[in-house]
Parts: C-alpha cells; structure tokens; sequence
C-alpha cells in the first residue's frame, strides 16, 4: 500500500522544531518529545534495573504446539475463575465481620445496604462453584490427554495439591455467613474431618482452635479462609505456570511429530 | 519410559513445539475468550441465583439442615452407602485417602509412553468410572433431602401410660424430626438410611440414659446436642423420651 503523504498544517515559526546540531547528543530533547517517549522510557527506565523483559518474552513469545485446541483454555480460565474470587473477595472483606454476633449481620448489611452488595457477594458464592467445576474439568484435560505424564509429572503432582487447596476454600468459607445451613453442615464436616487417620483430631484442634466449636473458630476459619490457604494457592499457580512455560503444553495426543525427512520431502515438494 | 523413549518424546515435541505457533496473541486470544465466557456465566449465576441466607446460626437450635455445598455431595454418599458401622471409618477417610494418593502417585505409576486416550484403555477406563460414579454420588446427594417431619405411630406403651406420655412422645419428635436427625437416620418411613444407624426401633437397643449419652456425647460425624440441653432441657428431655419408646 503506498503511504498516503499528510501536508503539514501551517506552524507559526517559533514552534517549529528546531533542527539538531550536529554534534548534539542523541534521545528526546524538548519536553514534548519526553513526554512521547515517556511510555518506553519507563519500561526502559524499570527494565534497566530488573531485566525482566527477558522473562515476559520468554514467557508470551514461547510456541505452543499446532493443533492446541479449545481444551487448553480450561487451566487459564480456572486461574481466571481464582482471580474472580481474589477481586470479590476483598471487597467482601471491607464489609464482613468475622465475629459470631456480627457475622451474620454483616453479611446481611452487605447484600441489603451496600451499594452492589448482593451481587458482589453473589458472584463470590457462585464463583466458587464455577472454580471447582472448571479446576476438574482441567484436571480431566490433563488426564485424558495423557499431559501428566514425563517430563509433567510434577506439574500434575502441584495440580492435586492445588485441587485440595481449592476444596479447603471453599469449605473454610461455608461457614462464613453464619446461617443456620453453613453452621451445621461445618460441624458435621468438621466431625467427619476428625476420623481421618493420625493428623485427623489434631487437625480438628487447630481449625476449630479449640476441643469445641467456639467464639474464636469463625475467625480462625476465617483467616484460613482469606489468608492462608489463597497465599498458598497463587505460589503454587505461579509455580504451575512456571513449569508450563518452561516444559511447553503438550501437543495433542493423536497428533504424530513430522519426521526430519518427511520436513525435507516436503519442502522440495513446495 | 525409559531413556530411549524419553528422548523419542522430547524430540518429537521440539519438533511440533517449534512448528507451532506463538503464545501471544494466539494462545492468548483463546483463553481471553473463555475468560469473559466464565466472568459472563458467574455475573449471570449472580443475577440469577442471588446469593440468599438462611435463618441466623444458632448452636442451641433445633431447626437445622447439615447440607455441605453441592460438589461436597459425593463425599458425604459416600458415608451413606456404606452402612456397617465398622466400614464407617473406612468411607469417612478411608476410600477418599486412597483416592488423593492414588491421584497424588498417578505419573508414577503410570509411566508408560502412550498418551492417546483409546491406546490407554486401563487408564481411560478408570478416569471415566470415577467421573461417573461421582457423578451418580452427586445426584444421589442432591436428591436426598432430608425429611422435615416424622410420623411413626405411638407405639402401646406409651399410650397405656395416659396422655400426658402422648403428649411429650410428640413433642419429641417434633424435636427429632426439625433437627435434622433424618438426614442420616431411618425413623419408620422417614429419613435417609444412613450414615447412621436407623432408629425406627433404637428403644429396644438402648435405655434412655445410654441415649442420652450419645445425644450429649455422639461419635463424629453427628453433632452434639449438648446446647439444646443447657438452653431448652424441656425439648432435649422430650427428645430422649421420644427415642427411648421407639421400640
Ligand atoms: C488452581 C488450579 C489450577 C490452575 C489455575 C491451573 C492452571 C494451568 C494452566 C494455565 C495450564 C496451561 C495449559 C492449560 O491451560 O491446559 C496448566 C497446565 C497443566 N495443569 Fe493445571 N491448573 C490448576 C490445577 C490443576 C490440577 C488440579 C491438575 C491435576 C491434578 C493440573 C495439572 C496440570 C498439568 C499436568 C498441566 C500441563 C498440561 C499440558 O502441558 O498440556 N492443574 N494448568
């Protein structure tokens, strides 16, 4: 396409450019001209100091193999579904009271008062069970498609830690809005949790901190809840992703690689 | 895999990685898509299904429901269908243990080349019984809703010990019956056979005071009731009487 030539508007003569002497350093000069390159000189200014361009080119320019298809999206769309919780989470957070006399009332006061409240809080409940149905779908992805397997094994080993940590979430914060549904059905599970084997009935102490379901284990859910185990979960997705990145996603099962030869074959055929 | 393989596979996928196409924007643009797709159907849940609470939690209460959160189902059918109380322990941790470490150990075990699903027929097989029978788990579990009255008919001897016996037998099970006891007990026609035992005849098994025990003192997963007997001892005394004359 040949360049289509804009004529230059009339400029009155003291805010023309002036033209470089020569002999005069190279970069922006006026601060127009600073203020243009202010964007790339930032990235400069911070790539300067941590290289990490190198990494987000390794990371966004690697390949992915041909014939990845709509199932590969299911890792990302969980991490997405997380990220949906992190976001509605700490605006849940600025309202809730982690208190077994205002608990409930909190809860309340943001789905009938706060301007979006139900919908927020709604989300964060909703959301929840989309992560869950999304982080098996993914799983069985990886299973199916055989992506556990070497040089993957370990990624599918972060990948059921992952899955446990997702399940705790979701169980810590049944409690939360401190209805009659959620109180219960977090003892009864609390109860079945203490049968487990060695680490049951001290695991049971430390979540309900205490011999009994107390004052203090709404807090200590909650903190589990909102604290712990979502540290736990975004180092261990940027672990999995490392690893993605590094080892590549795998190519589709039934897609066989093209030999060398048949490369060449047909290349002289071109 | 051995050596031999290991390095058939990696050449292999250098070859198809590096005939592939780049991250971003191809890649990138996919999951973009699927991002907005679950944003979408989650603002759509939250429109839709709102997110309502139940009456405030209260631990001396007798109007309660143990239901956990729908994709927990799976775990408490598990309790149900294994009723002897000795295989309970094994349902509870059991059978969910073995599945984590069995999922945990899953790359090294299954370390053989073949990844195409029908080559791997052992593996596809497997993958697809555990969808399915947590599947049927799941809808079993949504299905069993727990009764919210119970009618079983006055046993003789409490009618021969005049009204006032009547009178606090149904009270008990009014009790029993907003309680929940029927998500996981039989009582005659109503409630879940399971986890626990069934109690359509428990006065015959058991005296009162071994009752009452378990009531204050249960064995996991059943709450206890120790609560309701500092806060209302009148309806905890109906409810031991109640399930004292089941016989
Ligand atoms: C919080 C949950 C998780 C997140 C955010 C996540 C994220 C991702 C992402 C973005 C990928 C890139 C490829 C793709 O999207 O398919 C991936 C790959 C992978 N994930 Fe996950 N994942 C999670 C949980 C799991 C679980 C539960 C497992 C299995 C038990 C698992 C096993 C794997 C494996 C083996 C790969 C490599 C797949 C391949 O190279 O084709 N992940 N994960």
């Amino acid at each position: 396409m040949a360049k289509i030539k804009v004529p230059a508007p009339p400029v009155p003569d003291q805010l023309k450019p002036k033209p470089k002497r020569p002999g005069k350093t190279y970069g922006p000069q006026t601060p127009v001209e600073h203020g243009a390159e202010a964007g790339a000189s930032t990235v400069g200014w911070i790539d300067e100091r941590t290289s990490l361009s190198g990494g987000a080119r390794w990371m966004m320019f690697r390949k992915v193999p041909k014939g990845t298809n709509w199932f590969y999206t299911l890792g990302s769309a969980t991490m997405f579904a997380f990220l949906s919780q992190a976001v509605t989470g700490v605006f849940l957070a600025m309202y809730y009271d982690p208190a077994p006399k205002g608990a409930y009332e909190s809860i309340r006061h943001i789905n009938d008062d706060v301007f979006l409240g139900e919908l927020v809080h709604g989300m964060h409940k909703w959301g929840s069970s989309v992560m869950v149905v999304l982080i098996f779908l993914h799983m069985g992805r990886t299973f199916f498609f055989g992506a556990y397997k070497y040089p993957r094994e370990l990624n599918w080993v972060i990948g059921v830690v992952l899955l446990i940590l997702t399940m705790t979430m979701s169980f810590t914060g049944y409690l939360l809005p401190f209805d009659q549904r959620s109180y219960w059905a977090s003892i009864v599970g609390v109860n079945i949790n203490g049968t487990g084997p060695l680490v049951g009935p001290y695991l049971n102490d430390f979540l309900r901190a205490g011999p009994y379901f107390g004052a203090t284990t709404l807090s200590r859910f909650y903190s589990i809840h909102m604290l712990l185990v979502p540290g736990a979960i975004a180092a261990l997705m940027g672990f999995h992703l490392y690893l993605v990145a590094r080892l590549g996603t795998t190519a589709p099962p039934w897609l066989k690689p093209k030999t060398a030869e048949a490369l060449r074959e047909e290349e002289v055929a071109a | 895999m051995n050596k031999q393989q290991k390095e058939e596979y990696l050449r292999g996928y250098g070859v198809m990685k590096s005939q592939g196409k780049p991250f971003f924007p191809y890649a990138i643009a996919k999951d973009s898509a699927m991002a907005c797709i679950v944003m979408v159907v989650i603002i759509l849940m939250a429109v839709f299904l709102g997110a309502e609470l139940g009456p405030k939690a209260d631990p001396t209460t007798t109007t309660y429901t143990p239901r956990p959160e729908w994709y927990f189902f799976f775990l408490f059918e598990l309790l149900r269908i294994i009723k002897p109380p000795a295989l309970v322990p094994l349902a509870t941790i059991g059978i969910p243990t073995i599945c984590m470490i069995l999922l945990f150990l899953l790359p090294f075990y299954d370390r053989g080349p073949e990844r195409r699903p029908e080559r791997r027929p052992i593996a596809t097989t497997a993958g697809i019984f555990t969808i399915a029978a947590m599947g049927y788990l799941t809808y079993l579990g949504a299905t069993a809703a727990p009764p919210t009255t119970i009618d079983v008919p006055v046993p003789k001897n409490v009618t021969a010990q005049g009204a006032a016996a009547v009178a606090t037998y149904k009270a008990g099970q009014q009790v029993v019956a907003q309680s929940g006891c029927g998500a996981c007990h039989r009582f005659g026609e109503a409630g879940n056979a399971g986890p626990g035992p069934e109690l359509t005849k428990v006065g015959a098994r058991l005296p009162a005071a071994a009752i009452q025990r378990t009531l204050l003192n249960p064995t996991a997963p059943m709450p206890s009731f120790a609560g309701l007997q500092q806060t209302s001892p009148q309806q905890f005394n109906d409810m031991v009487m109640f399930l004292s004359s089941l016989r």
